[in-house]
Parts: structure tokens; C-alpha cells; sequence
């Protein structure tokens, strides 16, 4: 069996200027390197594309399996794209006990989906955080980073057709 | 521009690469190495300027921390500046930090020159168009929201007329002490400037000139300061092992992966004062003999990493981070690193496999991170607050410090206050206050007057404690001999509507889905915990003998379980997983009971549980509830009462919403 050396081929001709730039800004085989590139390639993507994630494995010398280990394992990657619209209902103590629980509720009834997907027309993710910071506006949810505090499951419900509105 | 650190004439040497010594006495005092009165006035008037004591300018501050950008501080930042440009009023808008009033925001300072630091509280546009109106444009002051006025310094506090009274006097204030948030909401977190106007980087200063590391060290044990992260381990003596470790490298780590779901005192500090917690660490790099540091920073936190990236590039360009620092021959490389969203990288062996690039699995300890920590150096992590303790240690001594809070809990301690009380955000108090000072004096007592019924102390590691320990101690010992920790800081207030049972349930599942998955007693048990409590919120729809004697057999089990969890976990979020359980079951135990025999939930929060009944007095039979009902399970003619079948019921409450005469009871 032949191997080639990646470090003797550029790994990343043929990829776009922004990742290029990316990962042009770590050195190969650089271990701790991984979750600051996979955190700025969610950042570019809003979610990690397979192809980058392989790019990334041979780039880093680390294999493929320990790669998805890591992205698996933090609540912060995403391996399937986001909706256009975000939305991050807070399941921190105090909207648990001001009544975050029936909001997350109406949004998953609303909108046909659970926390963590994404709605087939693509506008919507539903996802859950802990403690957004705005524990005094409890029940707090946030819309394509706007924040909505003290809210009543109907009230959500209409903010939605707002944002579907605009569409 | 000239600055506090500008050069005030030709004599002056300073610069980036070879910094002058005195350069923050200097700033505040100076000119130091030469007599210039002309020089010393440049330097005055520009602490005069950042202090809201310069004469042409009316001053006005917004509060833009989180809760305040969250009730639309951004607006009123705008629409302030745009209308005193527009009225032609000379003026400087500052964005400031959380003062830690979140009920009060938006919270907007203004200070007129020569008049005190006057505060806001729920300034909306119409309000902030009042204050312009009333009091900028004609010194009377507007009815109903003046929260008192701050003093800048010692000197202005003597100014205070008598016409409002100084914020110290709000209920909310008056049995504070600040230490930590000693400039929270005060000053512009992204200016240096103002940070060293308050007396900064004097400590670091004094600790590099004028102590030895060992003195820094012997200080800081003497201060009796513990870890505020949530274990409480002197933090002098953490110092000491790592200084004393043999290596080639070391680091310090700052701890800022504040974990707790429904605190936020680390991102508080972060964000409205950055520079006391970098300033410890410095202070804490060159005690223990560290050159390179991470502050390692949850990633859902972009205000907070944003000022600390700005402020670790004013202090690189003014020589006081890198090489050489202040000119002492001290250096040190400072870096953020990011989280990514797992609670269990709080654990200080877990955040160090992180920064690796690894998956954030913890490892066991002994050996320590002080003789063993990143990629196998020698380690010091801290918390955030433990941190931005440490200069003022320093700057007023030991003794000082130690005069506050109890002998075994010294100092203050920053709590998020929440839930039920009618004040919340984030207070600092004196270790050894009671919870029912800061419940019901600090907090301002429950909403609507409701019934106090527990305080949840110390997050998903922490526990929740009952009525009858209002008057418990807030310090480490007294904390956990009732059952909770102190943990971060995290204080959740609850009244008689909240189920204990669901509040257990809720934080059991958050410890199932942060497990790291590493060790059995963890992954498995807390799923198994979980479990048994989703069995006892719901009724047993089988209702045989053999499924209701399963049924009360899990009170017991649950007892059992939570314990060998707890002796067996590898790591502490295993080990104190099951503290909200227990501490629950502790004091609690009839809401437990009453769950598993009588299939009733008290606090009626238990959907499971709840019985839907129509009240056939109340009833009209108009039918809309059976036209609501999912699950078609409402029957009955029209105009005539209608009926629910209890088999059929999801219990989802829609027809309550939806019932014009209130006949559905829910029980
Ligand atoms: C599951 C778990 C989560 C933790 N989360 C945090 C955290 O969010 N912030 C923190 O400062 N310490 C946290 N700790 C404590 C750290 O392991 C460590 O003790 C602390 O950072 C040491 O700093 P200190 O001595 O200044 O408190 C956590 C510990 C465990 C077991
Ligand atoms: S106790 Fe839980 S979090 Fe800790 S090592 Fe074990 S599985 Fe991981
Ligand atoms: S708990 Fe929801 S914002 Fe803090």
C-alpha cells in the first residue's frame, strides 16, 4: 500500500478563499487546533460540511473518527445545516421555573418539529440553550439573536407569524 | 489623543518595548521623574475627563450588559446620543457594564457637571426624552424613577445634596459589598484608561516591584481567599503546589466556562470589568512562576470574549502583557480559548483536555493539575472571581479582606439571584449573610407575595433548601452541612407553585445530557435517576397491583441509586449529580410521597398527574373545548354539560385555555 504525504500535496487548493485563509492560519498537524477551526468553520457554514471535516482530519493528522468524536461530543456543533431563522429558547433554572417549559412546548407543537431540527421550509430552528443572561425577563427566547423576555406560550406563537411575515 | 499613558513631554521614556516601571503611578500621580506642572495638569484633566468631572460635558451612561442589550439598551444608547447632538448639549455617552439591578434595566447614569451621578431605572424613549427634557435641559428631576445617585469617588460623594438619596440606600444596595463588582456598571469595560482611573494595575505594580513571589503568595493564604468556582479550595495553597512543581513550562488558566444553567456572575464580571480578572491573573502568573495563560471562555458569551479580546490588546500595547512587562524582566502571553458548549469542561481536567483539541473528558486526579496539567506542565486554574478578588488582596492587604464575611469564609461572594423574588440580577455580598437577608431584603421578598417555598443554591451540583433554612449561613461549611454548596452563585428563588419533584427531575436531566458518557455509574445511573422520576410525575396508567407496587418501591430505589452514584462517579459532576435528588428528598419528601401514592401533584406542575375535570354548574356546553380537544376526548351535546374521558385526556390543557366561563378544573 502507497501513502502519499499530505504535507508534500496543498491540501486546500480548489477550496473557498475563506477557508483557504483559515486554515492557513494553523499549522499543519497542530493538534489543539481542531475546535478553533471547527468552531470558525461553523462559523462560516452556520453548521460542518463532511468534506471540511475529512479536509480537516488530514490536515491535522488526526483521524477521521476522533474528528466526528469531537464534534459529537460539544452541544456547540452542528453536523446538519441551520434554518434562516435561529431560534434559542433558554432552558436555564429560571425559565424552567417561570415557565419555560410550556414555551418550548408551544414552539415544538407550532412548528411541527423538536428542539434541535429544523423546519422543511428551512426558516426555523428550534434549538434549546442554557441560560441566556436574562434570567430577570424569564421565560426568555431569542430569534435570529433578537431576545423576547417574559412571555406567555400565545405570545410566541405570534411572534412566529411575524417573522413568517417578513417572508 | 492624550492618554493616561501617552507621553507627557519629551522627558518622558516610556514606550511598548521598553516599559517605564511607574508608568500606573505615574498615570494617576505623575509626572514622576520630572517636575512639570504643566505636565501634571495634562494628566489631571484627563483623569477628570474619564472620571464625569470634566465642566463642558454632561455625562450619560448606559447600561449594556447582557439583560440590558436583551431590553434594548442599544435604542436608547442611539437615541440618547442622536438628541443631545440634535439639542446641542455637549456630552459623552458611555456604555458601561451590568450594575446587577436587571429588574431596573434599562438602567441610564447621567451626570451634569458638578452634580452628582443621578441613576435611572426603566428608561424607555419616552422617559429618556423626559430626563433630556426635564433634568438635563432644567436640573429638576423627573418623578418615579430615580434609583439614587452613584459617587465616582470619595471626594464627589461629599457633593451629594440632599435631593437623592446615594444608591447604597436602595434596598436592593444597602447590605452589599462590593469587592468583585467594584466597577461593574460603573465604568466603560473596554477603556484601560478608566480601569487604572479606579485604582488599577496598582496591585500588579506593587506585586511585581515590591514583593517577592513567595510574598504574593503568603498574602493570599493569609486573605484565607478560597475558590469561588464552586469547591472552595484555598486559593493561596493551589498557588503554592504549583509554584513549588518542578517544570519547564507552566500556565495558569482562568476558569470561565461558568456552567450552572441559570447563573451568571463570571459573564457579569467579564463583561462589565474585564481587566480585574486579567489583573489577577498577571498577579497569579508571576506568583506561581507561569509565562503563558488561557482564558478559557464559554463560547456562548460574545460580549464577554469581545472585551476581552480588547483588552488584551491595549494591555500588549501598552507593556503591561508580553515580554518584559512594566520593565520588571516578568513575562507573560495570555490567550482566549473558547468553549464549545459542554458543562463538563467547567471540571478543571476536562477544560484542560479541551484546550488540547480533545473531546472534554475528565481524567482522574490525583496527579493535580499543579504538578500535571496542560499537555503534562504544571497548572494553575482559577475561577473568574477567584481572580478578580486577587488585586484588591493585594492593594489593601490581607487583614482588610479578611475583616470581611466569617473566619473559615472570607471575603464577599456574587450571587445571580432568580426565579420567583421580585428582584433579581446579581448581587455581592459578605460570606456568613443569611438567605433570608438576601432572599427577602436583598431580593425584595416573592412576587405577588406568594409563599416562599425553596431557594436553589449552587445549580446542578448544588441543592435546594426549605423555609425552616432561611437563617442558614451563606458560607462554604454551613452550605454543605445543609445539604447544598455554594457552587458558583447561582440562586433560584421558588414559591408554592413550583413542584420540588419537577425542579429535580429538571436539573437531573440537564446532569444526564452533560455526562460525559466516561463512566458507568454516571452515564448509566443519572438515565436510571431520570427515569424513575419520569415514572413517579406520571400516573400509572395500568393501575394493577404489580405496577402500583413498582411504583412504590421507587422512593426507595431512588434513595439507594442516588447514593452509589455519588460514592462511585469518577469526577465531581457524577459525584454531585444526585444533590438535588437527595437534598429534595431531604426536605421535601411528603411532595415525593404524595407523587407516588396518591398520584397527585401538590404545586399542580406535573402534567402527568393532572386530572381534568368540567364543573357541570359552570359548564354551558358551548362545544368549543371539544372542538379544541387533540385527542377528541371531550364528549356531550350541545347546551348541555359536556364531559371528559379520562382515558382518552393527554392532559396538554388546551381546552382550559380555550373555556370562556372557566368551567375546567385541573387538579
Ligand atoms: C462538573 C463540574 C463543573 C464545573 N464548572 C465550573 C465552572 O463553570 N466554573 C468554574 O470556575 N469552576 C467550575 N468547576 C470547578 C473547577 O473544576 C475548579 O475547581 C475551579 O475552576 C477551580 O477554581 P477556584 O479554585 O478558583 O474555584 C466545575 C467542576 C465540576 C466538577
Ligand atoms: S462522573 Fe460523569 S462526567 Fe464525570 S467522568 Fe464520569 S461520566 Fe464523565
Ligand atoms: S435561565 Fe433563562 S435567561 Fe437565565
Amino acid at each position: 500500500m502507497s501513502k502519499i504525504c499530505c504535507c508534500s500535496k496543498d491540501l486546500l487548493a480548489g477550496q473557498d478563499e475563506k477557508i483557504q485563509k483559515l486554515f492557513r492560519s494553523y499549522s499543519k498537524g497542530e493538534e489543539n487546533a481542531l475546535i478553533p477551526i471547527l468552531q470558525e468553520t461553523q462559523g462560516i457554514y452556520g453548521y460542518l460540511p463532511k468534506p471540511i471535516l475529512y479536509l480537516t482530519s488530514e490536515y491535522l493528522h488526526i483521524p477521521i473518527g476522533k474528528i466526528y468524536g469531537v464534534a459529537t461530543f460539544y452541544n456547540q456543533f452542528r453536523l446538519k445545516p441551520v434554518g434562516k431563522y435561529l431560534i434559542q429558547v433558554c432552558a436555564g433554572t429560571a425559565c424552567h421555573v417561570r415557565g419555560g417549559g410550556l414555551i418550548l412546548q408551544a414552539l415544538e407543537s407550532e412548528l411541527g418539529i423538536k428542539a434541535g431540527e429544523t423546519t422543511q421550509s428551512g426558516l426555523f430552528t428550534l434549538s434549546t440553550v442554557a441560560c441566556l443572561g436574562a434570567c430577570s425577563m424569564a421565560p426568555v427566547v431569542t430569534i435570529d439573536g433578537d431576545f423576547h423576555g417574559r412571555l406567555q406560550p400565545k405570545e410566541v406563537v405570534k411572534l412566529l407569524r411575524d417573522y413568517e411575515m417578513k417572508e | 489623543m492624550f492618554t493616561l499613558f501617552s507621553p507627557c513631554c519629551e522627558k518622558c521614556t516610556h514606550t511598548q518595548d521598553n516599559p517605564c516601571k511607574d508608568l500606573i503611578e505615574c498615570a494617576l500621580r505623575g509626572p514622576l521623574c520630572h517636575d512639570s506642572q504643566s505636565c501634571h495638569e495634562k494628566k489631571q484633566n484627563r483623569l477628570n475627563f474619564l472620571n464625569g468631572e470634566d465642566p463642558k460635558y454632561t455625562y450619560v451612561y448606559v447600561g449594556m450588559g447582557t439583560c440590558g442589550m436583551a431590553a434594548g439598551a442599544e435604542k436608547i444608547y442611539n437615541y440618547m446620543s442622536k438628541q443631545l447632538e440634535k439639542r446641542e448639549i455637549p456630552a459623552v455617552v458611555k456604555k458601561v457594564g451590568c450594575f446587577g439591578l436587571c429588574t431596573q434595566e434599562i438602567m441610564v447614569d447621567v451626570k451634569k457637571p458638578g452634580s452628582p451621578r443621578i441613576s435611572f431605572s426603566q428608561v424607555t424613549i419616552e422617559k429618556a426624552n423626559e430626563i433630556l427634557d426635564i433634568f438635563v435641559e432644567h436640573d429638576a428631576l423627573p418623578n418615579g424613577y430615580v434609583l439614587g445617585s452613584i459617587a465616582m469617588n470619595e471626594e464627589n460623594s461629599a457633593k451629594l445634596n440632599g435631593q437623592v438619596k446615594p444608591i447604597e440606600e436602595h434596598p436592593i444596595m444597602r447590605k452589599q459589598k462590593r469587592v468583585v463588582l467594584r466597577n461593574c456598571g460603573i465604568i466603560d469595560p473596554e477603556s484601560l484608561e478608566e480601569y487604572v482611573m479606579r485604582g488599577g494595575y496598582n496591585a500588579l505594580s506593587t506585586a511585581l516591584f515590591k514583593l517577592k513571589p513567595e510574598e504574593v503568595i503568603n498574602t493570599i493564604i493569609e486573605s484565607g481567599l478560597r475558590g469561588r468556582g464552586g469547591g472552595g479550595f484555598p486559593t493561596g495553597r493551589k498557588w503554592f503546589f504549583t509554584r513549588k512543581a518542578q517544570g519547564d513550562r507552566k500556565f495558569i488558566i482562568c476558569n470561565a466556562d461558568e456552567g450552572d444553567p441559570g447563573a451568571f456572575m463570571d459573564r457579569s464580571v467579564l463583561e462589565g470589568d474585564p481587566h480585574s480578572v486579567i489583573e489577577g491573573m498577571i498577579i497569579a502568573a508571576y506568583a506561581i512562576g507561569a509565562n503563558e495563560g488561557y482564558i478559557y471562555v464559554r463560547a456562548e458569551y460574545p460580549l464577554a470574549i469581545n472585551r476581552l479580546k480588547k483588552a488584551i490588546a491595549d494591555l500588549e500595547a501598552n507593556g503591561l502583557l508580553g515580554d518584559n512587562i512594566l520593565g520588571s524582566g516578568f513575562n507573560f502571553y495570555l490567550k482566549l480559548k473558547m468553549g464549545a458548549g459542554a458543562f463538563v469542561c467547567g471540571e478543571e481536567t476536562a477544560l484542560i483536555a479541551s484546550i488540547e483539541g480533545k473531546r472534554g473528558t475528565p481524567r482522574p486526579r490525583p496527579p493535580y493539575p499543579a504538578n500535571s496539567g496542560l499537555w503534562g506542565y504544571p497548572t494553575n486554574i482559577n475561577n473568574v472571581e477567584t481572580l478578580a478578588n486577587v488585586p484588591v488582596i493585594i492593594g489593601k492587604g490581607a487583614g482588610w479582606f479578611k475583616a470581611i464575611g466569617t473566619p473559615r469564609s472570607t471575603g464577599t461572594k456574587v450571587f445571580a439571584i432568580t426565579g420567583k423574588t421580585k428582584n433579581s440580577g446579581l448581587i455581592e455580598v459578605p460570606m456568613g449573610i443569611s438567605l433570608r437577608e438576601i432572599i427577602f431584603e436583598l431580593g425584595g421578598g416573592l412576587q405577588d407575595n406568594k409563599k416562599f417555598k425553596a431557594a436553589q443554591i449552587g445549580g446542578p451540583s448544588g441543592g435546594c433548601l426549605p423555609a425552616e433554612l432561611l437563617d442558614t449561613a451563606i458560607d462554604y461549611d454551613s452550605l454543605q452541612k445543609a445539604g447544598a454548596m455554594m457552587g458558583s452563585g447561582g440562586l433560584v428563588v421558588m414559591d408554592e407553585e413550583t413542584c420540588m419533584v419537577d425542579v429535580a427531575k429538571f436539573f437531573l436531566n440537564f446532569t444526564k445530557n452533560e455526562s460525559c458518557g466516561k463512566c458507568i455509574p454516571c452515564r448509566e445511573g443519572t438515565a436510571r435517576l431520570l427515569e424513575i422520576l419520569e415514572t413517579i410525575v406520571n400516573s400509572d396508567r395500568e393501575n394493577t397491583e404489580a405496577s402500583l407496587l413498582k411504583r412504590y418501591q421507587t422512593l426507595a430505589q431512588l434513595e439507594r441509586l442516588a447514593y452509589v452514584i455519588k460514592d462511585t462517579a469518577a469526577c465531581g459532576l457524577g459525584q454531585t449529580a444526585p444533590n438535588p435528588v437527595l437534598s429534595t428528598l431531604k426536605y421535601f419528601k411528603e411532595e415525593y410521597q404524595a407523587h407516588v401514592f396518591e398520584q397527585h401533584c401538590p404545586a399542580k406542575q406535573c402534567r402527568g398527574l393532572l386530572v381534568y375535570k368540567i364543573d357541570p354548574n359552570r359548564c354551558r356546553g358551548c362545544g368549543i373545548c371539544a372542538k379544541k380537544c387533540p385527542n377528541g376526548a371531550i364528549v356531550g351535546e350541545r347546551k348541555h354539560s359536556h364531559y371528559i374521558v379520562a382515558d382518552k385526556c393527554l392532559r396538554c390543557g388546551a381546552c382550559v385555555e380555550f373555556c370562556p366561563f372557566d368551567a375546567i378544573t385541573v387538579n
